[in-house]
């Protein structure tokens, strides 16, 4: 069965190439081989999917809230001062591993496996924050089923909070790939999806804070 | 099996890695195929006792209150534990048997396959993702034996039903329960979607482009869009849901709401608020339903009528279109919430579009099967009636789409009818399609051809019989979850039609007997398959059956052509797989089919 025969496909419009599609050659990840341009990793790919799931969850807390806040019982809550620190901590951080990132590319392991440290150290630092935050909101006796704004609070705070612990386990397995890898290039790996995932919780943050206090 | 070992594959699998925490993708499909049967079972037993309940009201359920003790007094079904059975009936097969089937099952065996890959992009994730299934079951079949019994609230869980714990019984723990293993599941869909689509984008064989993809990788891949892009709603509101339930919040409860006679402590929340989320997620879902029985008739129409599928480009568009308008439509199942008559105009609009597409594809289909040689196997039976069931479920679609209808048959039995037909029956018609079509595939063996003949006339009888006559009971006026046609004048005439229903479901209950029968006695002693039974062309056809681990031999396969070279002028058999050469010889097409020459020849 492997005789050449005819075929009924539209004609490409490329018919001067014996395979492949009418664009680029397909990059295959799995020893497909013959690809011209380096295959992108699975995981590069998965992390944007990742970020689209996440948007759409938060989008649709955004339209309950916004549903809810023209409702006559919408009051702002007063605003933890301490916000304030954890939001630049985790600023900080994500110029951390976008730095620890720049040093992978220039082929400095070692420096690519300290900013990740770094990084590490500020995320757990921000949820501590964040914890603080709560803290002092509950002890000024506001609860989640105190108000609507109070809710809001508890619900997306807590719900960026798990998506930070997701985003630390996987800082932590890019610090241990980074440790073992056999080059920069290969740790770099790695750590590229990881970074991506933990700049977007940075910029999610950013718009959670100005949708519950300031827009 | 023969197995060609291979650098990769030599490492030593126990039985437990092997077929229990598997990771190959063949056996996690396999494991959800059977699982998700598991739970047809249990949902179509509720199925059964709803029918029951229906047509034969004054009958006496001993073996069910043995099963179910709480919901029975004096061997007649209580009224809440009846709308428990609703409740589970709908989100067992909704979420716990099609999507997983269609989804979980043919999605993991089909798509490394089909592209010409070893296995999925990330192989632990998709064991992970077939792992959260079954505590996901067992969270869900728990709210059964809770106080209170299973949620009462309908597989949409409106609030306040669902969100007040003393609304009703069920809406106790066990809807809790129900919103914690929704969110477990949720979990699982989304890890396989995103193995789903990385695969796809990234493992394809050489030659494998886009455009050269089978249409069932094409359902499967807009469906893993769908899943990711619409769960993460249902997730946020299942949430928010849950806080209103256990930490007082108020994100669905209006204030001021009286339940039992004492007044709620919740204020300001709305109830439509939740609709709109639910159905964010609740319309797409039912093109997760319908998308991949559509990919998976579309191969089974082309290889058994042994012709290039018409218009392969168009129904790759129609499957973008759907997937597009899908999230856009939900407001037609919210006609009766007050809408503004513009907002309905918009969604009527915009739901009305969908049956261009639709169209597109079902003229395709028939066009594909217009002067074949048709090979009526019980697989190719499947797919025919499935496009017979998603016209006739498709055509009160249009109907429901229009707001000054719907309102009229709005949460009746001609609604139950409409989505039995279009999504529920047509989704179970590509799931026996496929089934019948990859068995060999799968387990080296055949079904019973002949006993697959009598399952496939009894299910289609079956199914024309039972959901037909819910049109007239519905615009007669008879309501969706009706506990009793005695309880009202206008419905006791329409006992007549309800036992006649009942008695054609139990026909169609009986008759998936003879599939489960089938399934079982095929895998033990069903006639030996070779490689490519059907003469397809598809790259899972062209390694042996069962695939060993890691697929394909040595060597990936290189695609030289589309999936659908049928009855190639010229070519030395009726069906040329992907993996043969291209002659130099161009063959003059004609509107894609090829059908003028073979004409020609045959005269």
């Amino acid at each position: 069965m492997t005789r050449p025969a005819a075929t009924l496909e539209r004609p490409r419009r490329t018919p001067d190439l014996p395979i492949g599609p009418g664009g680029p050659p397909v990059a295959t990840g799995d020893g497909g081989g013959a690809a011209m341009r380096p295959p992108a990793s699975a995981a590069s790919i998965a992390v944007w999917l990742l970020v689209g799931a996440i948007t759409l969850l938060f989008a649709a807390f955004t339209a309950t809230l916004l549903a809810r806040r023209v409702e006559a019982d919408w009051q702002v809550g007063p605003l933890p001062a301490i916000l304030w620190m954890s939001t630049a901590v985790l600023l900080l951080s994500s110029a951390a591993v976008e730095w620890a990132r720049r040093r992978g590319r220039d082929d400095r392991q070692d420096q690519l496996w300290i900013g990740l440290i770094v990084t590490l150290v500020l995320g757990v630092a921000f949820l501590g924050l964040q914890y603080r935050a709560w803290r002092q909101l509950v002890a000024a006796g506001i609860y989640m089923s105190s108000n609507p704004h109070s809710a809001f609070f508890y619900l997306l705070t807590g719900m960026h909070a798990l998506h930070v612990t997701g985003g630390l386990a996987w800082l932590t397995h890019a610090v241990v790939r980074a440790r073992r890898a056999a080059s920069a290039v290969v740790a770099l790996a790695a750590v590229e999806p990881a970074a991506v995932y933990w700049h977007f919780l940075g910029a999610l943050w950013l718009y959670l804070f100005a949708i519950l206090f300031e827009v | 099996m023969a197995v060609t070992h291979e650098a990769h594959t030599e490492h030593r699998q126990s039985f437990l890695t092997r077929y229990i925490f598997s990771q190959d993708h063949k056996i996690i499909g396999i494991q959800y195929l059977f699982t998700s049967l598991f739970m047809a079972i249990v949902g179509g037993f509720l199925a059964m006792l709803i029918r029951m309940q229906l047509g034969f009201p004054t009958a006496k359920f001993y073996w069910a209150q043995w099963l179910f003790p709480g919901g029975f007094t004096n061997n007649q079904i209580k009224p809440d534990f009846y709308l428990a059975v609703v409740t589970m009936h709908g989100t067992i097969m909704v979420f716990f048997v099609l999507t997983t089937a269609l989804s979980g099952g043919f999605g993991n065996f089909l798509i490394p396959l089909q592209i010409g890959a070893r296995d999925m992009a990330f192989p632990f994730l998709n064991m992970m993702s077939y792992w959260l299934y079954p505590p996901a079951i067992v969270v869900l079949m728990a709210s059964f034996f809770v106080s209170g019994g299973a949620p009462n609230a309908g597989w949409t869980s409106y609030p306040p039903l669902s969100a007040i714990p003393n609304a009703a019984p069920g809406s106790g723990l066990g809807q809790t329960l129900w919103l914690i293993s929704l969110a477990i599941l949720i979990i699982a869909f989304l890890f396989g979607s995103l193995n789903y689509i990385t695969t796809i984008l990234q493992l394809r064989a050489r030659g494998m482009s886009l455009l050269r993809m089978p249409l069932t990788i094409w359902g499967l891949f807009f469906t893993a869009v769908l899943m990711l892009l619409s769960f993460p709603v249902l997730f946020a509101a299942a949430i928010m849901l849950l806080f209103d339930r256990l930490g007082g919040t108020s994100f669905f409860v209006p204030a001021g709401l009286v339940v039992g006679n004492t007044v709620v402590q919740h204020s300001g929340g709305s109830p439509l608020l939740w609709q709109h989320l639910f159905w964010f997620l609740g319309h797409p879902e039912v093109y997760v339903l319908i998308l991949p029985p559509m990919g998976i008739v579309s191969e089974v129409l082309a290889t058994h009528a042994r012709k290039p599928i018409f218009g392969y480009p168009f129904m790759v568009g129609s499957i973008a279109a759907i997937s597009f308008l899908s999230f856009i439509v939900w407001g037609h199942h919210m006609f009766v919430s007050g809408m503004h008559p513009l907002v309905g105009m918009a969604f009527m609009t915009t739901t009305l579009a969908i049956a261009i597409p639709s169209a597109v594809k079902t003229f395709n289909w028939l066009a594909t099967l217009w002067r074949a040689r048709i090979r009526f196997t019980t697989a190719m039976l499947f797919a025919i009636g499935f496009i017979s069931l998603f016209v006739t479920g498709g055509l009160t679609g249009i109907f429901l789409g229009s707001p000054a209808i719907d309102i009229y048959v709005h949460d009746t039995f001609f609604v139950v009818a409409h989505f039995h037909f279009v999504m529920a029956s047509a989704a179970l018609f590509g799931i026996f399609a496929g089934t019948y079509h990859w068995f060999p595939k799968m387990f080296g063996r055949f079904m019973n051809e002949r006993q697959g003949k009598w399952h496939f006339w009894l299910t289609f009888i079956g199914i024309y019989l039972t959901f037909f006559p819910m049109h007239f009971a519905g615009i007669a006026g008879m309501m969706r979850r009706v506990f009793s046609v005695s309880l009202y004048a206008h419905l006791q005439a329409l006992s007549w039609v309800n036992i006649f229903i009942s008695l054609a479901a139990f026909l169609l209950g009986a008759a998936q007997l003879i599939f489960i029968w089938n399934l079982f006695a095929s895998l033990v002693r069903g006639e030996r398959a070779p490689q490519n039974p059907w003469g397809a062309n598809t790259l899972e056809w062209q390694t042996s059956s069962p695939p060993p681990h890691g697929n394909f031999g040595h060597e990936l396969p290189v695609v030289h052509r589309w999936p659908y070279d049928y009855s190639v002028p010229g070519a030395p058999s009726d069906f040329t797989p992907q993996t043969v050469p291209v002659s130099a010889v161009p063959v003059p097409v004609h509107g894609g089919s090829g059908e003028d020459e073979r004409d020609s020849r045959e005269r």
